[in-house]
C-alpha cells in the first residue's frame, strides 16, 4: 500500500506532467497559428500562459512543503529537486510559445514571406524532445532522456539553415527584412525551446542516476554511469 | 576515499555465545571526522560501536575475529596483549542515557585521571576545566564543581559524560544514540559540540535519528544484519545511495 509520502509524490509528478502537456499543446498550437496564419489561436496561445504561470507555482510551492515536511532523502530527494527545475524549465518554454504566438500574429498581418518548411520541422523535433524528456522523467528511463540529449544538434542546425536562408532573402531584398528578422525570432525561441527540453533530460539523468552531467561534452553525456 | 586513517577494520566477525552478530566487516574510520552507522534496530551497529574499544570483554562467551587496526602506530584494538581498561580510556563512550557516577562534578571528570594515578590536584584542576570547556559545559558548571552530577539537566549530564569522556585525551570518541533521551535543544546542542570536537577527535556514532547522521558526519555506514550494506560520504548517501537497500531504508520504504 502507498504511504501517505508516496501519494504526495504521484501527484507531485502528475501536475508536472499536466503542466508539460500544457506546454506541448502551446508549442503546437504557437506554430500552427504561424503556418495556416490563424491569429485567433495565437491569441488563445497567449491567453492560456497565465494557466502555465499559476500552475509553475503550485508546483514549486508543493515542492517546499514537501522539503519542509517530509526531510526527503535519496531517490525522494532527487525526484523533487528535479521536479523543481523541470517546473522552471518548462515555465519557460511556455513563454517562448507565447513569443511565436506573438510574432505569428505580428507575421499573419503582412503577406506571406515564404511556405515554412523547417520551421515546422524544428517545432515537431522540439516538442518530441520536451514529450520525450517528460515521459523519461515519469518512467525514471534515463536512456530515453540521453536519446533526447542527442536531438540538440538537429535542431541547432535546422536553425543555423533558416538563418542563412533568411539572410539570403534579406540581402536580396532588404523590403522582406522586418518579416526575415521576425522569423529567425521564431526560429531561435524553437531552438531554446530544446535547449530546455535538454535540460530536463539532463535533470532525468540526475534523478535516475544521481550524476549531474551538465555542461558535460555530447559524448561524455552518453556515457551510462 | 578516506583522505587519512585513524583506525580500519579488516573481516570482523562477532559471536554472541552461537549468534554471529558482526558478519566480516570491513570499514575505514578517518582521522578527525564524524562516522555515522545506520541501520534498523537490531542490525548491529551498537554491538559493532562496543567492539572498538572492547566493552563485549565484559561478558563471557563473547568472541571477537579479525583486526580493528588503530593507526598510526597499527596496533590491533581485538588483539589479546592490548590491556581493555587502558584502551577504554584512549577510545571512550557516551551512551543513550546520561550515566554520571554519583559523585561531583569534578569528580566525574577527574574519575579517569585518577584511575591512570594522577593525583595532583593542579593537574587535574586543569584537565577538569580544560574538558569541561571542551563539552561546553565549563560556564554552567564553573560555580558548582563540587556539587553533585545528579543535580544538572538531562542535557547538561550528557555533556558531563562527554567531558568526562574527554579528560583521558581519547583518541576515538565513540557515541552510542547520544541525544535519544534528550529534547530538541539539548540534541543540537549537543550536535554542535560533535561538530566542533571533531577538530580534535575522531568521532564514531551510532544515531537512529537519520536526519542526525546527515546533520553531523562526514561519513556513513549502513548496516543490516550484521553487515555493512553501504559505507560512502555522508552526501552521497543521502542523495544518491548506491544499494537499494540503503535508498529504502534512508527514505523509509524499509520492510
Amino acid at each position: 500500500m502507498a504511504t501517505a509520502f508516496e501519494k504526495e509524490l504521484a501527484d507531485l509528478k502528475e501536475k508536472v506532467l499536466k503542466l508539460g502537456s500544457l506546454v506541448e499543446k502551446a508549442i503546437i498550437d504557437s506554430i500552427k497559428a504561424l503556418v495556416e496564419r490563424d491569429s485567433k489561436l495565437a491569441v488563445k496561445v497567449i491567453d492560456k500562459d497565465p494557466e502555465v504561470n499559476a500552475l509553475e507555482v503550485e508546483i514549486d510551492e508543493e515542492c517546499i512543503r514537501l522539503i519542509a515536511l517530509r526531510q526527503p532523502r535519496a531517490g525522494d530527494l532527487r525526484l523533487i529537486t528535479t521536479a523543481m527545475k523541470i517546473t522552471t524549465d518548462l515555465e519557460r518554454i511556455g513563454d517562448l510559445a507565447v513569443d511565436i504566438s506573438e510574432r505569428a500574429l505580428e507575421l499573419n498581418e503582412e503577406p506571406q514571406l515564404k511556405p515554412y518548411i523547417d520551421i515546422p520541422r524544428m517545432a515537431e523535433i522540439a516538442q518530441g524532445m520536451v514529450r520525450d524528456s517528460l515521459d523519461a522523467f515519469v518512467k525514471r528511463d534515463s536512456s530515453l532522456a540521453r536519446d533526447v540529449l542527442t536531438r540538440d544538434d538537429l535542431v541547432d542546425n535546422l536553425n543555423w539553415q533558416v538563418f542563412n536562408e533568411l539572410l539570403f532573402f534579406m540581402i536580396q531584398d532588404p523590403k522582406t527584412t522586418s518579416r526575415a528578422v521576425k522569423i529567425t525570432y521564431i526560429s531561435k525561441y524553437l531552438e531554446r525551446i530544446a535547449d530546455h527540453a535538454t535540460n530536463i533530460a539532463e535533470m532525468v539523468v540526475y534523478l535516475v542516476e544521481g550524476k549531474i552531467i551538465r555542461h558535460m561534452a555530447v559524448p561524455e553525456k552518453k556515457k551510462k554511469a | 576515499m578516506v583522505k587519512e586513517l585513524k583506525a580500519e577494520v579488516k573481516n570482523l566477525n562477532f559471536y554472541y555465545g552461537d549468534v554471529h552478530a558482526l558478519k566480516n566487516i570491513n570499514l575505514p574510520i578517518a582521522r578527525r571526522e564524524v562516522t555515522a552507522l545506520i541501520g534498523p534496530s537490531g542490525c548491529g551497529k551498537t554491538t559493532f560501536l562496543r567492539c572498538f574499544n572492547r566493552m563485549h570483554d565484559l561478558y563471557p562467551h563473547n568472541r571477537y575475529e579479525g583486526d580493528i587496526i588503530l593507526y598510526p602506530e597499527k596496533t590491533n584494538i581485538l588483539s589479546q596483549e592490548i590491556d581493555p581498561i587502558e584502551i577504554r580510556m584512549q577510545i571512550s563512550m557516551v551512551f543513550q542515557k546520561p550515566n554520571p557516577f554519583p559523585k561531583s562534578i569534578y569528580e566525574n571528570v577527574a574519575y579517569g585521571l585518577r584511575v591512570r594515578g594522577i593525583s595532583k590536584r593542579q593537574v587535574l584542576d586543569e584537565k577538569v576545566e580544560k574538558s569541561l570547556r571542551g563539552a561546553a559545559l565549563w560556564d554552567e558548571a564553573k560555580d558548582r564543581l563540587h556539587k553533585l552530577a545528579f543535580d544538572l539537566s538531562g542535557g547538561q549530564q550528557q555533556r558531563l559524560c562527554i567531558a568526562r569522556a574527554l579528560a583521558t585525551d581519547p583518541r576515538i570518541l565513540l557515541f552510542d544514540e547520544p541525544t535519544s533521551a534528550l529534547d530538541p535543544t539539548a540534541t543540537s546542542k549537543i550536535e554542535e559540540l560533535i561538530i566542533e570536537l571533531k577538530n580534535e577527535v575522531t568521532i564514531i556514532i551510532v544515531t537512529h535519528n537519520m536526519q542526525q547522521a546527515a546533520r553531523v558526519s562526514d561519513y556513513t555506514a549502513f548496516m543490516y544484519l550484521g553487515e555493512i550494506i553501504e559505507f560512502d560520504k555522508t552526501d552521497k548517501i543521502f542523495t544518491a545511495p548506491s544499494n537499494k537497500l540503503t535508498e529504502e531504508y534512508i527514505t523509509g520504504r524499509f520492510g
